[in-house]
């Protein structure tokens, strides 16, 4: 039974009133290239029961795997006590509360996580999240379109920019008549290809920067967002804030004064000269958006996560989102509330920044309680143990015959390597062995068959790589021994 | 009400002024802002832009509302207010001397379209029913 109160008679009622012969014609208003006509996708109902049945049956399907998949989602540790906490009545709740000044708590736990992540990313100021790091780059692309005064609509995204993230850019911007011009990679490095980026003529409003990008590689974000600058582009860094607690930050605060410190940590080894706490280039990104789910939230099957977005004050208002502000109260006592909500679609209407700003408050905060109880160092205790296990998972699987590592710079806990097998066979019996050995690249990149992303994050132990290292050379010699599709002559 | 004689109305509440120097000088009306309350944002169009009549050019934000501004007439903007943009608060001190924008009216005549100080009263009394 659908949850709607209004039995047919009421919405017959309804329409004779207003004088309409039904509820179609009150979406008459909506152009009619705009409709898609119905959602053939999506099946009936099913009664609780079957749901119930249906649930089960893919909860069995996730199994207990050795995961070294990666590719957008990370398996990292989380401490029992953030959902411990998360799970109190006071916070259970999926959304910024209604009368929001009235959950004062509720407030001041998104003002911290604005402040982390202002923090982490090196920028001014942060919203308190959106729906996902795929819809976040899509809101930024349209953030960058809104604040070009010249009305430029396009926008540079490097072919290294995760493909969900690109799909969901396109989707969005696709009826807006804003053109996305695709930057090719070096084949050589996997990094987005210079040479190639000066050689796309015209204006754009920004340049999206990938950071590491879709293959793990690190990009040069210097280079790249002084290039950006200097065609009067905005730089758009989407990141892993998992990899800034290693990284620089992509921002240079416009008030150091009132910067939040950043950890400061010494550049990876292959990096480019480390910014010492400085931003990306002479100026730093502008804007930045990623995945939260690095940050304490549970792989859960690909979601829900959630999106983070931080940006330059001269930005703000441009941005999509809720954002907390602190104040003070008549009698001058501290307190948080709702700001600058000009912006948004209860006030601005059909001009707001966005009208899909829907913040994942839950996972927030227990992206908040993850980063409080981690801490800087924490936050870097990891990164630099995922770092050191893919960079041993590589030295075992790169000793096997017929694998290699692909793209030969600089990574942080995700990279490329070809084996001399189809990727999917190969990857299906690893999955046979309890293993998930990671990203066929083929399924993106139809250049990139045979090569696979792997990852091991903080999780893995040394046995853990030695069991994935001993099956895929027992996958890979079987494999030539006796090569499953022999000719016949 | 203060609606100033010497100046010429938009109905969507924009005053402007014919200058010596044949520029016109655009803000928005005591009304306006007396509608609008605490002013906590201005931004202004780009020097160099060239508007058309009743292009929105600039946005208002107060505690309680954000509007857009309109163009009153055709033309290229040739100042922005800085001051006004760093004090937002002027446009409630005073909305006529805290202007926004000068342009460079294709056509000085154009302002004749607008309203007087006389027909701009009687349209605020007509939207206040």
């Amino acid at each position: 039974m659908p949850f709607i109160p209004h039995t047919e008679s009421d919405i017959a009622a309804m329409l004779a009133s207003i004088g309409v012969p039904g509820t179609d014609t009150l979406f008459d208003e909506i152009p009619v290239e705009l409709n898609c006509g119905g959602l053939p996708g999506i099946p009936q109902g099913l009664s609780e029961m079957a749901v119930t049945r249906l649930m089960h049956g893919r909860a069995a399907q996730d199994g207990f795997y050795s995961s070294f998949l990666g590719a957008g989602a990370y398996e990292h540790h989380i401490p029992a006590a953030v959902w411990q906490i998360v799970s109190r009545g006071e916070f259970y709740s999926a959304y910024t509360p209604y009368q929001a000044e009235a959950s004062q708590g509720t407030l001041q736990l998104l003002y911290e996580y604005q402040t982390m992540m202002a923090g982490l990313t090196g920028l001014d100021v942060s919203n308190a999240s959106l729906y996902d790091g795929a819809s976040a780059l899509a809101e930024a692309v349209l953030m960058a379109v809104r604040a070009n005064k010249a009305g430029i609509r396009r926008v540079l995204v490097p072919a290294t920019v995760h493909p969900r993230y690109l799909a969901v850019a396109r989707s969005t911007v696709k009826n807006q008549g804003i053109e996305l011009v695709t930057v090719p990679y070096d084949e050589a490095t996997g990094a987005t290809d210079l040479d190639a980026l000066d050689a796309i003529p015209g204006e754009a409003a920004a340049l999206v920067i990938p950071q590491p990008n879709f293959f793990g590689v690190l990009e040069p974000v210097d280079a790249l967002t002084d290039r950006a600058h200097a065609r009067n582009m905005l730089a758009i860094a989407v990141v892993n804030p998992l990899a800034l607690a290693l990284l620089k930050p992509p921002g240079s605060p416009s008030q150091p004064s009132l910067a939040v410190p950043h950890p400061n940590p010494p550049p990876l080894a292959g990096e480019g000269k480390g910014g010492g706490g400085q931003g990306w280039g002479q100026k730093g990104a502008d804007i930045c958006v990623g995945d939260g789910q690095p940050l304490g939230v549970p792989l859960s099957s690909g979601g829900p996560y959630f999106g983070f977005m931080t940006a330059r004050q001269t930005l703000v208002r441009q941005m999509p989102g809720r954002i907390v502000g602190r104040t003070v109260d008549l009698d001058g006592q501290p307190g948080f509330a709702l700001t600058l909500q000009a912006r948004e679609q209860h006030i601005r209407r059909s001009k707001a920044t966005s009208n899909i700003c829907t913040n994942q408050g839950l996972l927030v905060t227990a992206a908040t309680i993850h980063m409080a109880l981690l801490g800087p160092q924490g936050l870097k205790n990891v990164a630099l143990a995922s770092h050191a296990n893919t960079r041993a998972l590589l030295d075992r699987l790169c000793a096997i015959p017929g694998v290699e590592r692909v793209f030969p710079g600089a990574f942080f806990h995700e990279a490329v390597i070809r084996v001399n097998s189809p990727v999917p066979d190969v990857l299906r019996a690893l999955r046979a062995q309890g293993i998930l050995g990671g990203y066929d690249l083929g399924r993106d990149y139809p250049e990139r068959a045979g090569c696979i992303l792997v990852c091991a994050t903080e999780t893995k132990t040394d046995d853990d790589l030695a069991q994935y290292a001993q099956q895929l050379e027992r996958i890979l010699s079987r494999r030539r021994e006796a090569p499953p599709c022999a000719y016949k002559s | 009400m203060s609606i100033p004689a010497n100046l010429k109305y938009a109905k969507s509440h924009e005053w402007a002024r014919l200058e010596a120097d044949g520029t016109v000088t655009v803000g928005i009306t005591h009304h306006a802002q007396d509608l609008l309350g605490d002013m906590v944002f201005i931004e202004n169009p780009t020097v160099g832009r060239k508007l058309a009549a009743g292009e929105e050019c600039a946005v208002v934000e107060s505690v309680k509302a954000a509007s857009d501004v309109y163009s009153p007439i055709a033309g290229e903007v040739v100042e922005a207010n800085a001051d006004v943009e760093a004090s937002p608060e002027s446009i409630n001190q005073d909305a006529y001397a805290a202007w926004m924008f000068r342009l460079k009216p294709d056509n000085a005549a154009d302002l004749d379209g607008l309203m007087d100080a006389a027909a701009y009263q009687a349209f605020v009394d007509s939207e206040a029913h």
